[in-house]
C-alpha cells in the first residue's frame, strides 16, 4: 500500500510540474517570442480594408460568387466558408452525394466561364477541399477564370495574368512539400485596387493593434 | 507536381531522414542515459535535480519491469483524470473567451482517454468545443506526457535487450522528466517559432471578426424558435436564404501546440480540419517540416537501440526494413490518388489534376499521399487531407499502416517497441524453420517472451475486428456513418484501428459523437485507445524484464544474424503476414471490394 500512495503523490506532483512547463510556461514563452518576431502571422495574417476594418485573413478563404471576382474552391465548411467549422465533404469516391454535386460543379463552372462541354476543368475548381478554408486554387483553374474577370472589369487579359502572378505562393524549390497555388483573397482584393499588404499601408502598429491580455479582459473571461 | 518532383521530393525526404537519424539518435542516446551528458546540462542540470527532490525521488534507483509499469498506470491515470475533469468543468474555468459549454461526459471520457494514450482521436471539433485552457491544459499537456511515457517504454525495453543478468530496466521518473527537460520542450521551442514564421498563430485573443469583401446568399435549415429544423409535409427540411456579411476567423495558442502534436505523434488537431487548416498547416514548406517531425524521433530511436546493443548494424537494419515498407506504402498511395476517381474524371474532370476532393491546393496530390502514408506508419494521425474521400486502394494504405501495428517508424517510442515484439516474434519463426532455439541479441528468446509478443498481438487485433463488428450489427453504429456500401464498412474499421492503433486519424464522415447524444462509439473507442496502448505496454515490458534476466551467450556459427537483407525480409515478412492474414477478410469486404465497384461505375 506505501508503494501505492508514493506513487499516487510523485503523479500528482509531476502532473502539476508538467503542467506549468508545458502548458503555462511554455506556450507563454511562444507567445511572447512570437509577438515579437512574428507579429502579423502569429495574429492570424488579417488583412485590413482601407477603413482599418478586417476583411479577412490571408491564409482562409472567402466565398466569392460575382462573375467580376476569381471563385475560391467549393467549401464545406458549415454553410461554406465558415472558418469556425473547418471540414470536407468526407464522401467516398463510390458515393451518388458526390458524383450529383462535382456533376453540378462541372456544369456550373463551364456555364460561369463560358467553356465548351470538351473543355476538361480543373479538378480543384469543382472538388471541396479538405479544410472548406482553401486559400488557393491552383494556376490552371484562374486561367480559365481570368477571362471572365478581365471582361467584367474591362481589365487587359495581361493586366489579369499578371495580377494572377503576383498572388500565387510558390514552395521552396518550386515543389518542396506541396505545390504552387493563387491566393483567391489576394487577388480579389488586388484586383479592387485594396492593396492588402498591412506593412506597407497600414496605419497602425501590428503589435500593438490587437494587446491580447486587454481584450480578453473586454470580454469578461 | 509532375512525376519527377514527386520522385525528388520522396527522395529528399528520405535522405534527410536518414541524415537526422545519427546526431538525434546521440541526442536521443544522452537523454535515456541519466548519467548522459548534453550541451544543455549547465542550464537544465539544476532544474533537474530540483524536480527530483520535489517528487521525492533518488534518480539513481532503479526499477523493476513490473514496478516501471506501475508507475506508467498510476501517472496515465491520474493525467487522465485530470483531463476529464478540466474538460468537464470547462464553462466554469477561464480562458475561454468564445464562452464556449462543459463537454459533456463521454465525449470528455473518450477525449481523456484518447490523448492519455497518444492517440488523439477527436470525436468532436476544437475550434467549437474547446477553450483555450482546454486546448493548452487538457489536452496539448498530453502530447507532451504521452510522447514521453511512449519513449520511456522504448528506452525500458532497449535496456532489457542490452543489459543481461540484471532484474531492473530503469527509473520511469527519470526517463519522463530527462525527455521532456533535454528534448521535448527544447525542440518544440525551435519547431513551435518556425511554425508562426510560416503563418501559423500564438495569441490569447479571442476569434476575430472579418466584414468579407463580398456578401454571400447561402442556404440554411429554418428552425423554429425552439431550434428545431422544420419540416415540411413531405418530411423534408424547409430551407431558407440567409445573407453571410462576416467571417469569424479562429484564434488562439496554435503554434505551441501544434509543435509537440507533431513531434510527439500526436496528432490531434487545433482545429477539426487538423493539418488541412492553412492556420495549422499554412505552407509547403510547414508541410515538409511536420511530415519530417513526425517520423524524427521513432527514426532516431532505432539508432540508440544500436548504440544501446552495442551493434549498430542492426540498428540500421531495422531502419532499413521500416523505410522498405514506407517507401512502398507511399508509392501505392500516389499511384491510386493520382490516377484519381474514374467516376469523376468521367464528368469533364481533367484527368490529370488526380483525385483532389478533400485535398488542399497547396499540398497538391503527391504531398498529401506522402503525409496520409508517413501519419499512419507512425501512430501520427494527424491529416493534411481527408481520408475518407481517397480512393479505395488510396486509402487502404493508410488504413493498412495503422493495422500492421504502426511500426514503421511508429509513434514516438511505441513504433520501437511495437517492432521489436515482432522482431522477437520473427527470430522465434527463423528458429523453428531452422530447428535452433532463437536467440535475439545473445538472449535466448524462450516461451515466456514468445507467450507475451503474441499476446500483444493477438489483443490488437481482436480490438480491431471485434468493436468493428460490434458497430457494424448495432443500429448505432450504422447511425454514424457518412458514406454507404463497402465504404460504411471502411469508415467503422478504419476508426477502431486507428484508435486501437493509438493513430487518431479518421475516414472523418464516422459521426462518432451525434447529436442525439448516443454514448456508443465515444466509450467502444475510448476502451479502444486504453487496450490498444496498455495492452501493449504491459507485454513489452514484461518482455523487456524477462530479456535483461537472462544470461548473456556469445554468438556461434548457429546464431541467426539479426543484420543485412536476409533479416529485413524475415522481418518484413513476418509482419506483412500477420497482418494480412489477420486482416485480409475484412479488408476484401471493404476497401478492395469498394475499388472492384468503383471501376464498374456501382454508386451508393
Amino acid at each position: 500500500m506505501s508503494t501505492f500512495f508514493r506513487e499516487l503523490r510523485i503523479s500528482i506532483v509531476a502532473t502539476v510540474i508538467f503542467a506549468l512547463l508545458c502548458s503555462g510556461v511554455y506556450p507563454v514563452v511562444i507567445w511572447g517570442l512570437s509577438q515579437i518576431l512574428f507579429p502579423r502571422l502569429a495574429n492570424g495574417s488579417l488583412v485590413e480594408g482601407n477603413d482599418l476594418t478586417i476583411v479577412g485573413s490571408d491564409l482562409i478563404a472567402q466565398g466569392f460568387s460575382g462573375a467580376k471576382y476569381f471563385h475560391p474552391r467549393p467549401s464545406d465548411a458549415g454553410t461554406g466558408y465558415d472558418a469556425t467549422n473547418s471540414g470536407a465533404s468526407n464522401l467516398g469516391p463510390t458515393s451518388q452525394k458526390l458524383i450529383d454535386t462535382v456533376k453540378q460543379n462541372v456544369a456550373d463552372y463551364r456555364r460561369e466561364n463560358g467553356l465548351a462541354d470538351n473543355v476538361p476543368v480543373p479538378a480543384d475548381a469543382v472538388t471541396a477541399s479538405a479544410s472548406g478554408l482553401d486559400p488557393h486554387i491552383s494556376p490552371e483553374n484562374a486561367r480559365l477564370q481570368a477571362a471572365r474577370v478581365a471582361r467584367e472589369r474591362h481589365l487587359s487579359p495581361d493586366a489579369v495574368n499578371a495580377a494572377i502572378q503576383r498572388a500565387t505562393d510558390r514552395p521552396l524549390f518550386g515543389f518542396l512539400g506541396g505545390q504552387p497555388g493563387v491566393n483567391v483573397l489576394r487577388l480579389n482584393l488586388a484586383l479592387d485596387g485594396m492593396t492588402e499588404h498591412p506593412q506597407t499601408t497600414r496605419k497602425r502598429n501590428p503589435s500593438t493593434d490587437y494587446v491580447d491580455y486587454t481584450d480578453l479582459k473586454a470580454s469578461g473571461s | 507536381m509532375n512525376n519527377a518532383q514527386g520522385w525528388l521530393e520522396l527522395i529528399i525526404y528520405t535522405v534527410v531522414l536518414w541524415a537526422v537519424t545519427k546526431p538525434l539518435g546521440l541526442w536521443v542516446t544522452a537523454v535515456l542515459d541519466p548519467n548522459g551528458k548534453t550541451f544543455l546540462d549547465p542550464a537544465v542540470r539544476p532544474l533537474e535535480r530540483l524536480t527530483y527532490r520535489i517528487f521525492g525521488i533518488r534518480p539513481e534507483k532503479e526499477q523493476g519491469w513490473l514496478s516501471y509499469a506501475f508507475s506508467i498506470l498510476m501517472f496515465s491515470a491520474v493525467t487522465m483524470l485530470f483531463t476529464y475533469a478540466l474538460l468537464r468543468l470547462q464553462a466554469a474555468l477561464p480562458l475561454n473567451p468564445q464562452k464556449l459549454p462543459a463537454v459533456a461526459d463521454h465525449l470528455a471520457f473518450n477525449t481523456a482517454a484518447s490523448f492519455t494514450t497518444n492517440t488523439n482521436w477527436q470525436s468532436y471539433a476544437g475550434e467549437s468545443t474547446m477553450s483555450y485552457l482546454s486546448q493548452m491544459l487538457a489536452l496539448a499537456l498530453h502530447n507532451f506526457l504521452s510522447a514521453a511515457v511512449g519513449i520511456a517504454v522504448a528506452a525500458a525495453i532497449v535496456r532489457g535487450i542490452a543489459r543481461h543478468t540484471v532484474a531492473t530496466v530503469g527509473n520511469f521518473w527519470v526517463d519522463l522528466v530527462r525527455i521532456h527537460y533535454y528534448l521535448l520542450i527544447p525542440i518544440c521551442v525551435v519547431y513551435a517559432l518556425f511554425l508562426v514564421s510560416q503563418g501559423m498563430v500564438q495569441n490569447f485573443k479571442p476569434y476575430d471578426t472579418a466584414k468579407v469583401i463580398e456578401p454571400q446568399k447561402v442556404q440554411v435549415q429554418k428552425k423554429d424558435d425552439a431550434g428545431n429544423p422544420v419540416k415540411d409535409a413531405q418530411g423534408n427540411p424547409v430551407m431558407e436564404e440567409q445573407t453571410v456579411d462576416s467571417q469569424t476567423i479562429v484564434e488562439g495558442p496554435m503554434a505551441s501546440q501544434i509543435a509537440i502534436k507533431m513531434l510527439g505523434t500526436n496528432g490531434g488537431g487545433y482545429t477539426n480540419a487538423n493539418a488541412a487548416h492553412p492556420f495549422e498547416n499554412p505552407t509547403p514548406l510547414s508541410n515538409f517540416v511536420q511530415m519530417l517531425s513526425i517520423f524524427a524521433i521513432p527514426s532516431a530511436l532505432t539508432y540508440y537501440l544500436g548504440r544501446a546493443t552495442r551493434n549498430q548494424r542492426h540498428g540500421w537494419t531495422v531502419w532499413a526494413a521500416m523505410t522498405i515498407m514506407f517507401l512502398a506504402g507511399v508509392l501505392v498511395c500516389w499511384w491510386a490518388e493520382a490516377a484519381g476517381n474514374p467516376l469523376l474524371n468521367g464528368l469533364g474532370i481533367d484527368p490529370a489534376g488526380g483525385n483532389m476532393e478533400g485535398k488542399e491546393v497547396r499540398f497538391g496530390i503527391f504531398d498529401s499521399a506522402l503525409f496520409a502514408t508517413i501519419t499512419t506508419d507512425a501512430s501520427c494521425g494527424a491529416v493534411n487531407a481527408m481520408h475518407d474521400s481517397f480512393t479505395p486502394l488510396g486509402g487502404l494504405v493508410p488504413m493498412v499502416n495503422i493495422q500492421l501495428g504502426e511500426l514503421i517508424f511508429g509513434g514516438v517510442g511505441a513504433g520501437l517497441y511495437d517492432m521489436l515484439v515482432f522482431i522477437v516474434l520473427a527470430v522465434f519463426i527463423a528458429g523453428l524453420m531452422v530447428g535452433r532455439t532463437p536467440e535475439y541479441l545473445g538472449k535466448k528468446i524462450e516461451a515466456y517472451d514468445v507467450k507475451m509478443a503474441t499476446f500483444a498481438i493477438l489483443l490488437m487485433a481482436f480490438s480491431m475486428l471485434g468493436f468493428s463488428a460490434y458497430a457494424c450489427v448495432t443500429p448505432w453504429g450504422q447511425a454514424g456513418l457518412n458514406n454507404n456500401g463497402p465504404h460504411g464498412l471502411s469508415e467503422i474499421l478504419y476508426a477502431y484501428s486507428s484508435c486501437t492503433g493509438n493513430n487518431g486519424s479518421a475516414f472523418a464522415g464516422l459521426t462518432a459523437a451525434p447529436a442525439n447524444g448516443d454514448p456508443h462509439y465515444d466509450i467502444t473507442l475510448g476502451l479502444a485507445t486504453l487496450i490498444g496502448r496498455f495492452g501493449m505496454i504491459i507485454p513489452a515490458l514484461a518482455l523487456a524484464g524477462s530479456l535483461g534476466r537472462k544470461k548473456l551467450i556469445p554468438a556461434g556459427p548457429g546464431t541467426f544474424p539479426v543484420t543485412g537483407p536476409l533479416f529485413v525480409v524475415l522481418v518484413i515478412g513476418t509482419i506483412v503476414l500477420v497482418g494480412a492474414l489477420t486482416f485480409f477478410p475484412a479488408l476484401s469486404l471493404a476497401p478492395i471490394l469498394e475499388h472492384f465497384l468503383m471501376h464498374s461505375g456501382k454508386l451508393f
